[in-house]
């Protein structure tokens, strides 16, 4: 569906975006990941046309982008929210909607379906200052979907949303992804990436660090720690314990083959087993891990020179 | 084409829809036509009349006062004995006292006025030129001087007139200046306002982060460019109804003011702004005057504006719109940043002043094709019939220049709008221009 090659992107001498390329599948939830300054606003800024890479090449539906005559079939949301404050909120979702090339009747037809979706109804007549911050927040979410866009791209989408909005926009997330739209979303918040979304890519300092699926790549940074809940205890493997609570003993072992050996002992020693996993480590750890392994890495290489 | 167009209606109908655009539109008209009518029907219904007392100690000038003007009436008297000020003018029902100091048959010491909360500046005058003018005639009697003599002397005086060579119409050259100043003025006071309309639009647009999710769908240019249409056009809307209110207006006068005899209503705006000299526009000068007027080439003279108007203002706006992208919330920053901007605007309305004056100096000339001030110079110079190679230059430029302008601001606009929270200087732009 997406595709970015080779992309790069400078500011005033500085390298942005440095030689990006990943790839988005139709219909999954792609998650760009990073820390701030990463890059990820700049490489959202250009998929959408606002800005243009300085080199590199970004296609959609294997088409060299235009973003503005594809604008019709890419939503998107900046991390900067931002509504006309003394605009009516129909009028604004009137006029967003026709930006995006609806027309009259289209969008408000669209806009009736969304609002009595999201509980918005009785605010067709209210201004955005008047709106808490959640309300609009709602309100832009709603200007960036409304055109039925094949591609959404969300800039940190739950920044300042409240729980309850959070859980409702993550479903409509779903829901639209589900009926065949490709989302991409920036976030530096590794829970929600982990509940959200099948593919990532985390960028730092404007490269590629790790790109893939979700659970291949918590596959891949697995450190071979077993989590067993049993009765009796472990003792025995004193020195391969490396945390103990009411939820199990957790070891650090070799490889799986260890995992299995100890499982054996715990039969051959007439425990219960009640529980047994592989821990994998979360994509925050992952994530810490990969930045600070290549921050130290760059440090490296300053030290070398 | 259809989202620019999207773009245009949205900033012309949030404007006019709002309730100062029909306060400004329509109660600025009223209020200066309320103004003028005003003026116009002080002057012409006169004051009550006032009685003025004179206690003349000199006795020079005793019935000698000129009392044609029926706004005063006036008494000679003198104190009864032990009466005091205030019984002798209410003994004489009169308004005002004068006491005319000094000896008899001599020339007077001085004058006093006493009237109860202070003499009104008209009646002062009043007094004091008929006491003036007797006192001077008696001493040019003294002096053996007939003042019939220096009066026929005075009037007479040679008519001058000026003629077009063109095409042999009379001129005038106080119109033309008139004219030429009033148009560059009313471009200089458009050019800020409308100009701030649109920064103030833009730094609303990048303030409020809406900027980003327009851009999205729209090219930033077609951002600017509509909101800088929109506002033309509400710019136009306020003329159309300004103009329109003016008409009805000027035909309701004369049931307002059923004394205007003999002025029709059309060419009421003719009347310099001060219309107290109302009668005046019955004698020949005054109707000399319209007409002179009316020989301006006024179809010239109103094409010229409207190009103009939206030449410059399409420049000027474009690079208002500019700053305004590369400003944050602080208003003060706004105002360092437009000074780039006010100040040929300023400079271009000094000339303007100059050109109403001398309108073919080289700095008139000059002013009048650069495009930057041409838009205010060159309508000063337009009643004085400027040559058509020079105003064809000067159109040719200012589309030039309009276009050049334009293309820089959107350069800066585009990057500037995406810009948040850093202060921006004009050291970055100028690094924009040159890597973008």
């Amino acid at each position: 569906m997406l595709k970015l090659q080779q992309v790069k992107k400078y500011y005033a001498g500085q390298k942005a975006v440095d030689d990006v390329s990943f790839d988005v599948r139709q219909g999954s939830i792609f998650g760009l990941l990073g820390p701030n300054g990463a890059g990820k606003s700049s490489i959202l800024r250009m998929i959408t046309g606002i800005t243009q890479p300085d080199s590199g090449e970004i296609y959609i539906e294997n088409q060299k982008i235009n973003a503005l005559s594809q604008s019709e079939s890419i939503g998107y949301m900046p991390e900067e929210r931002g509504l006309y404050k003394k605009m009516k909120i129909g009028e604004q979702a009137m006029y967003l909607a026709q930006l995006k090339g609806l027309t009259r009747l289209q969008a408000s037809q669209q806009i009736k379906i969304w609002f009595e979706k999201l509980d918005m109804m009785s605010w067709w007549n209210k201004k955005v200052e008047d709106l808490s911050k959640g309300m609009s927040q709602k309100l832009q979410f709603v200007t960036t979907v409304i055109h039925q866009p094949k591609l959404l791209i969300l800039d940190e989408p739950f920044s300042g949303l409240d729980p309850v909005n959070s859980e409702v926009i993550k479903k409509e997330i779903f829901q639209l992804s589900k009926s065949g739209t490709t989302v991409l979303f920036s976030t530096h918040r590794m829970e929600q990436v982990e509940e959200i979304c099948e593919d990532i890519v985390l960028i730092n300092k404007g490269k590629v660090l790790i790109n893939g699926q979700v659970d291949q790549i918590r596959k891949e940074f697995k450190k071979n720690q077993y989590k067993y809940k049993v009765s009796g205890n472990l003792d025995v493997f004193e020195e391969k314990i490396i945390d103990k609570s009411d939820q199990g003993i957790t070891l650090q072992l070799q490889h799986q083959q260890e995992a299995q050996e100890i499982l054996k002992y715990c039969l051959d020693h007439q425990m219960n087993v009640y529980g047994f996993e592989e821990i994998l480590p979360g994509l925050n750890e992952i994530f810490i891990q990969a930045v600070e392994g290549n921050a130290a890495r760059t440090f490296e290489k300053e030290i070398n020179v | 084409m259809k989202k620019i167009s999207l773009i245009i209606q949205r900033e012309y109908l949030s404007r006019v829809k709002k309730k100062s655009f029909l306060v400004t539109t329509v109660l600025v008209p009223v209020l200066m036509f309320a103004a003028i009518t005003g003026m116009v029907y002080v002057a012409i219904n006169a004051d009550e009349q006032q009685v003025i007392a004179v206690w003349d100690e000199s006795g020079r000038f005793i019935q000698q006062l000129d009392s044609t003007d029926e706004n005063y009436k006036l008494i000679y008297s003198s104190p009864k004995p032990e009466e005091t000020r205030d019984s002798m003018m209410s003994r004489l029902d009169a308004d005002i006292l004068v006491h005319i100091q000094g000896q008899h048959s001599q020339t007077p010491d001085s004058v006093l006025i006493y009237k109860e909360g202070g003499v009104s500046l008209a009646a002062k005058s009043f007094i004091s030129t008929a006491i003036n003018d007797i006192h001077q005639d008696k001493l040019l009697e003294e002096a053996g001087i007939q003042q019939s003599k220096i009066d026929s002397i005075q009037s007479q005086k040679l008519p001058f007139r000026s003629i077009d060579l063109k095409n042999n119409q009379e001129t005038n050259t106080e119109i033309a200046s008139m004219i030429g100043y009033g148009m560059g003025l009313l471009i200089y006071l458009i050019l800020f306002i409308y100009g701030a309309g649109v920064m103030r639009g833009v730094m609303e647009e990048k303030t409020n982060r809406i900027a980003e999710v327009i851009i999205s769908s729209v090219r930033p240019f077609q951002l600017m460019m509509g909101k800088i249409i929109g506002i033309a056009l509400v710019g136009l809307t306020q003329f159309l109804i300004w103009g329109v209110i003016m008409i009805l207006l000027n035909f309701l006068l004369p049931f307002l003011i059923p004394d205007l005899q003999g002025l029709t209503p059309g060419n009421l705006s003719a009347i310099p702004a001060g219309a107290p000299n109302i009668q005046d526009i019955q004698n020949n000068e005054s109707i000399h005057f319209i007409q002179t007027a009316m020989n301006q080439n006024w179809g010239l003279i109103i094409g010229a504006f409207l190009f103009y108007f939206l030449g410059g203002y399409f420049m000027y706006a474009s690079m208002f719109a500019a700053v305004g992208s590369l400003v944050n919330e602080d208003m003060q920053d706004a105002q360092q940043m437009t000074i780039p901007i006010s100040m040929p605007i300023i400079f271009a309305f000094i000339i303007m002043a100059a050109t109403a004056e001398n309108p073919n100096s080289p700095l008139a000339i000059f002013g009048s094709l650069f495009p930057l001030t041409s838009p205010i110079v060159m309508m000063a110079r337009i009643p004085y019939d400027v040559p058509g190679w020079q105003l064809g230059l000067s159109m040719l430029f200012l589309v030039l220049g309009f276009i050049g302008m334009t293309w820089i601001s959107g350069k800066i606009y585009r990057t500037g709008i995406l810009m948040y929270g850093k202060k921006i200087t004009w050291k970055e732009v100028f690094k924009w221009l040159r890597y973008h």
